[in-house]
């Protein structure tokens, strides 16, 4: 992207996370997924006439959670506000939100980008982050030219967290959705799903000349469903907006939605200034009070979460931070890491473990597109696996043998070992006895290599290796060469 | 502090509430009398005070995350003006 | 037979004591409703059938032995709590025929009560006005006069108890809806604290005033029908967590030493001289009994009435956006497009007052005006709140007007609603404010009865029921029965 040169992008994230509590936030309905239309919308959800909202204790606790979690400030009280607007998925007309006093403000997340020596850390501050309903969904499949309405999600608890437009890249956003993503599931607070939208990301991108400190205008995306067609979606507004501005056109400000198939943006309306939503205090909802002690209690009660855990990979089993940072990133990464560490007992090799967790399992996965959850190898299951390793039965390759055949749905580690037999060679006569044959069979190379020709060391190796079928254990095999080969005159 | 055609149009818009051309002089009349009363408050005694969104000293009760409605939509649609597959149908929304 | 048209302790007597059934006494209001609603209009719907069938009810809990106070005891409802099974339509078009999937918290506790629902009374729509003449539905007469506006929004309740066709009806009140009609009417209301009723199924129209309340015969009749509706309701968030009194123990609380503050600034040039008489002549007979008289400050009546007709309609039209056209309730013929959908429905279904109030409350919430009109009312409200408080330190209830004038004529305000809203002067502070506040009846100015207003601190209900109880001892206004409805008029 040369035309960025001489432009800095600025970028802030809304977020909206479902919270998972079991009844919505404002009525006894459930929030599970998936139902029928309108079974999960009672008549609170709906809106119809005399009906009152009462708050569910747990969302204003997981609400709470979140802020402890990123070092916010957690309200003692906070109060409800009115949104009002018409929509058809808005029952009342008006939304239950937050503006005035939310439940959380301030607070920061710690972002990584890049890798190795080029890896970048960076704070990202937040602004707030409220309690609010969730609206219904319009369906506009074609009823005789009518838009169909289902309130299954209305009053669905979410908590909106809006950043600080302090990002300046589309992989500093991304890097910034995912470790609020990883938080919210730590927490478990939020299923994390992008696809049945239980946490959806809005990105708010301006770009402005560098050296200016006003904010350009900016545009709204939404509609941005997983973390790459997130990326995507924020490169390519930088990309428009920068075009138009140095083709001499002003920036709009307006939402816009993000079409994964084309891979662009199009406008979704202009933002106008009738955009009035007149806001006020909702008079059927007292200020929401959260007793210190309590606080207290639930900061008490917060689970290890991806900083901390990260550092402890770090320091406890000595792993890259860049290995930390991949295994802490999800939640689910971390608890299959720490099982299969745990289930090989005392032989536990945390390097081994991480190496293969980030490494064949991550791209089988990724090849899949499956979760770790859906892993067809458990974590039990590679920790055998990695037993026979680490005691040297299998070599490295003949262990990624072992894994294909084991995603393979083909059995345990120790039950592919045996029928394919692919036990390692570790008998240092047989070795012996296959080093002498080699060398025996070819003089000539091994006068070459003791005349100072040392690069054919890895020939007899391989040599070795074919006529072990690869299963002989590489460290003694390299000794036993070694020791027979006497040293190459040139080498010294 | 009045209210002018133009912003009684734009007020109605947001309301959702349409207006008949003939009519609105006649409400830009009733309405400002009806602002005239708003006059009293810029009585400075205000300036400093809280404002009061409630009378009653009370903080939000809280409910268990429970979930106690059963499905009921074929009550709660009863009372609905058009409805086809369990869901409310409205004029084409166009997104 | 005339047995019927009594106290609802002479009614618990003769239903306890077998002198009548549940079913006869039912019968016997009903026979009144068709006999004289006509002229009154002060039903919207009628309910005999389910009415007979829940009598039946009462009978069979009477002879089982169970005596409660109100079981048997025939009611109405204002047409503003939501009641399964009988359409509730806020007297508005915008409803229609719609019934409600459940009952209000309020109907809950009067059906287990044992109380016997004769119909839902006329109002004004979606309780916006203090005559009676917003209806859908059309205007109420006053039993007193039949030129006469019964007041409102709870116009309805307040004519049918006037009239007798029920011994006792709900009403609600936003700023002035039951004190007001009930005075105009000549009869005992009460507005209780604000969250001492449960306002769940009671269709909203300001939130954080309105507050369901009773139209009776009397305070001790009051009492009895408050003890069984107020109470902590954890489907309203806004419900007082707080005990209630035994309100019928308390009437006969002694008044000795009692201080009635008496508002200087609400006796002045604004208020009829006739009805400030009648007061004085009632303030003068609760001396009598012993009170003590203080005269006191209670300034800000314009202001309050400022912040109120800014506050009210602002929650208004917040609360009514729900009435869309698309869950329930009416909807345009045709809607062109959704916009078209929205618009043409709410017009339509909406009539004139309540579009003006949800116009001038979107207005006072807009960008740009937020602050001059809506936090400027809410400060204002915290001013009146404190007017209050600080008045209670001089005194125990406050006593003075409820309206400045007698009701006045069908029509009289129609073409100037800003007139119309100077009527609520008086009681609108109450609201604002959360406070309890009763109409008693205190005599009459030519043809139209005069009430006076009891104003008390919050959660005093038992209080100022007792000071009306007590005084309604001494006094007969409360048992005036118009001429026309007296038992075997024409």
């Amino acid at each position: 992207m040369s035309s960025m040169n001489g432009w800095e992008v600025v970028i802030g994230l809304e977020i909206h996370a479902q919270l998972a509590t079991k009844s919505k936030i404002f009525s006894g309905a459930s929030t599970a997924f998936g139902a029928e239309p309108n079974v999960q919308a009672c008549a609170v959800d709906l809106g119809l006439p005399g009906v009152l909202p009462v708050l569910n204790a747990e969302a204003v606790h997981m609400a709470a959670l979140f802020g402890l979690a990123i070092s916010a400030h957690v309200a003692p009280v906070s109060t409800f506000d009115r949104k009002n607007y018409f929509y058809p998925d808005l029952p009342k007309g008006y939304q239950i939100s937050q503006l005035a006093q939310p439940i959380v403000s301030g607070g920061s997340v710690t972002i990584t980008t890049g890798e190795g020596e080029k890896a970048v850390n960076k704070t990202i501050n937040l602004t707030r982050a409220h309690l609010e309903e969730d609206a219904g969904k319009s369906l506009h499949e074609d009823f005789a030219g009518m838009t169909g309405i289902d309130l299954n999600r209305a009053g669905t608890p979410l908590i909106e967290i809006v950043s600080e437009p302090e990002m300046r890249s589309a992989a500093e956003a991304v890097a910034y959705a995912r470790k609020v993503h990883a938080i919210v599931q730590y927490l478990g607070i939020c299923d994390g799903n992008m696809q049945e939208g239980s946490f959806r990301v809005d990105a708010n991108v301006s770009v402005r000349p560098k050296g200016e400190t006003k904010l350009g205008t900016r545009t709204e995306i939404k509609n941005v469903n997983s973390f790459r067609f997130l990326e995507r979606a924020i490169d390519y507004e930088i990309t428009r907006q920068i075009e138009l501005i140095e083709d001499g056109g002003t920036v709009q400000q307006q939402t816009r939605l993000y079409d994964p198939d084309k891979d662009e943006t199009r406008m979704m309306r202009t933002k106008e200034a009738a955009d009035d939503y007149r806001y006020f205090p909702d008079p059927d909802l007292l200020p929401v009070v959260i007793d210190q002690a309590l606080l207290a209690e639930w900061k008490a009660s917060l689970p290890e979460l991806p900083d901390a855990k990260a550092a402890r990979y770090q320091s406890e089993y000595g792993l890259s931070p860049y290995d930390a940072g991949v295994l802490t990133s999800a939640r689910a990464i971390a608890t299959y890491f720490e099982q299969t560490l745990n289930a090989m007992g005392s032989a536990a090799d945390a390097k081994l473990c991480a190496n293969w967790v980030t490494g064949a399992l991550a791209a089988q996965l990724n090849k899949a597109n499956l979760g770790i959850e859906q892993s067809p190898v458990t974590s039990d299951a590679l920790a055998g696996l990695l037993l026979r390793v680490a005691d040297n039965t299998l070599s490295n390759k003949l262990a990624k043998e072992v894994f294909d055949a084991m995603w393979a749905g083909e059995g345990d580690a120790d039950s592919i070992i045996d029928t394919r037999g692919l036990k390692q060679i570790t008998d240092s006569s047989a070795i012996e006895a296959m080093v002498d044959g080699i060398l025996a069979a070819n003089p000539d190379k091994v006068a070459e290599y003791r005349s100072g020709k040392d690069k054919l060391f890895g020939f007899f190796v391989g040599q070795v290796m074919k006529a072990a079928q690869g299963k002989a254990n590489p460290q003694q095999l390299n000794e036993v060469l070694k020791a027979r080969l006497g040293p190459s005159e040139g080498s010294s | 502090m009045s209210l002018n055609p133009s912003q009684l149009k734009h007020v109605a818009h947001l309301s959702r509430i349409a207006l008949e051309e003939s009519k609105i002089p006649a409400l830009v009349q009733d309405l400002n009398a009806i602002l005239a009363f708003a006059e009293q408050l810029k009585d400075g005694r205000l300036d400093d005070l809280a404002p009061m969104a409630h009378p009653l000293d009370q903080q939000q009760p809280l409910r268990a995350d429970v979930v106690s409605e059963t499905n009921q939509r074929d009550i709660l649609l009863k009372g609905a003006p058009a409805t086809e597959q369990g869901l409310f149908l409205v004029p084409k929304v166009i997104e | 037979m005339s047995d019927y048209l009594q106290s609802l302790s002479h009614l618990r007597a003769g239903l306890d004591s077998g002198i009548f059934s549940a079913r006869e006494l039912t019968q016997y209001y009903l026979d009144r409703v068709s006999r004289f609603d006509g002229a009154l209009n002060a039903f919207i719907t009628k309910t005999p059938e389910r009415a007979l069938a829940a009598a039946d009810e009462a009978d069979q809990r009477l002879a089982a032995g169970e005596r409660a106070p109100l079981l048997g005891i025939p009611y109405a409802h204002k047409d503003i709590f939501c009641t399964a099974g009988v359409r509730t339509t806020c007297a508005s078009k915008m409803l229609g025929d719609w019934v409600a999937p459940y009952d209000a918290t309020v109907h809950q506790k009067l059906n287990a009560a044992g109380a016997v629902l004769l119909g839902k009374t006329n109002m004004d729509e979606f309780a916006m006005g203090s005559s009676n003449e917003n209806s859908a539905f059309g205007a109420v007469k006053n039993p007193w006069d039949h030129a006469a506006v019964p007041g409102g929004s709870s116009g309805g309740s307040a004519a049918a108890v006037a009239a007798r066709l029920v011994p006792v009806a709900t009403g609600t009140d936003t700023g002035g809806s039951i004190r007001q009609p009930a005075a105009y009417c000549g009869i005992t209301g009460i507005k209780p604290t604000y969250g001492r009723v449960s306002r769940f199924g009671m269709i909203a129209y300001a939130s954080s005033l309105d507050q369901g309340g009773v139209l009776a015969g009397s305070a001790e009749d009051c009492a009895l029908m408050l003890q069984a509706m107020a109470g902590h309701d954890p489907r309203d968030s806004t419900s007082a967590n707080q005990p209630v009194p035994d309100y019928v123990t308390e009437l006969d609380q002694p008044l000795a030493g009692l201080r009635v503050g008496v508002p200087r600034q609400w006796f002045t040039a604004g208020l009829d001289s006739v009805v400030a008489a009648r007061i004085e002549t009632a303030i003068a007979e609760l001396e009598s009994m012993g009170a003590q008289r203080v005269d006191i400050d209670l300034p800000d009546a314009e202001l309050a009435l400022a912040a109120y007709y800014l506050i009210a309609p602002a929650e208004a039209s917040s609360n009514l956006s729900r009435f869309d056209g698309v869950r329930f309730g009416y909807r345009c013929a045709e809607p062109r497009d959704l916009n078209d959908l929205y618009e043409r429905s709410r017009s339509e279904g909406f009539g004139e007052e309540v579009q003006r109030r949800i116009l001038i409350g979107t207005y006072a919430l807009s960008a740009g005006y937020y602050d001059a009109f809506y936090g400027r009312a809410q400060k204002a409200r915290r001013q009146i709140a404190a007017n209050f408080e600080a008045a209670f330190r001089d005194c125990d209830v406050i006593a003075g007007p409820v309206a400045p004038t007698v009701a006045f004529d069908l029509g009289a305000h129609m073409s100037d609603p800003a007139t119309m809203y100077l009527e609520d002067i008086y009681t609108i502070p109450v609201n604002l404010a959360g406070l309890p506040g009763m109409s008693v009846p205190v005599g009459f100015s030519g043809s139209r009865p005069v009430g006076m207003q009891l104003i008390g601190s919050p959660f005093t209900e038992g209080r100022l029921l007792a000071v009306a109880h007590q005084y309604q001892q001494r006094t007969d206004w409360h048992q005036q029965i118009p001429a026309a409805y007296r038992e075997g008029a024409a």
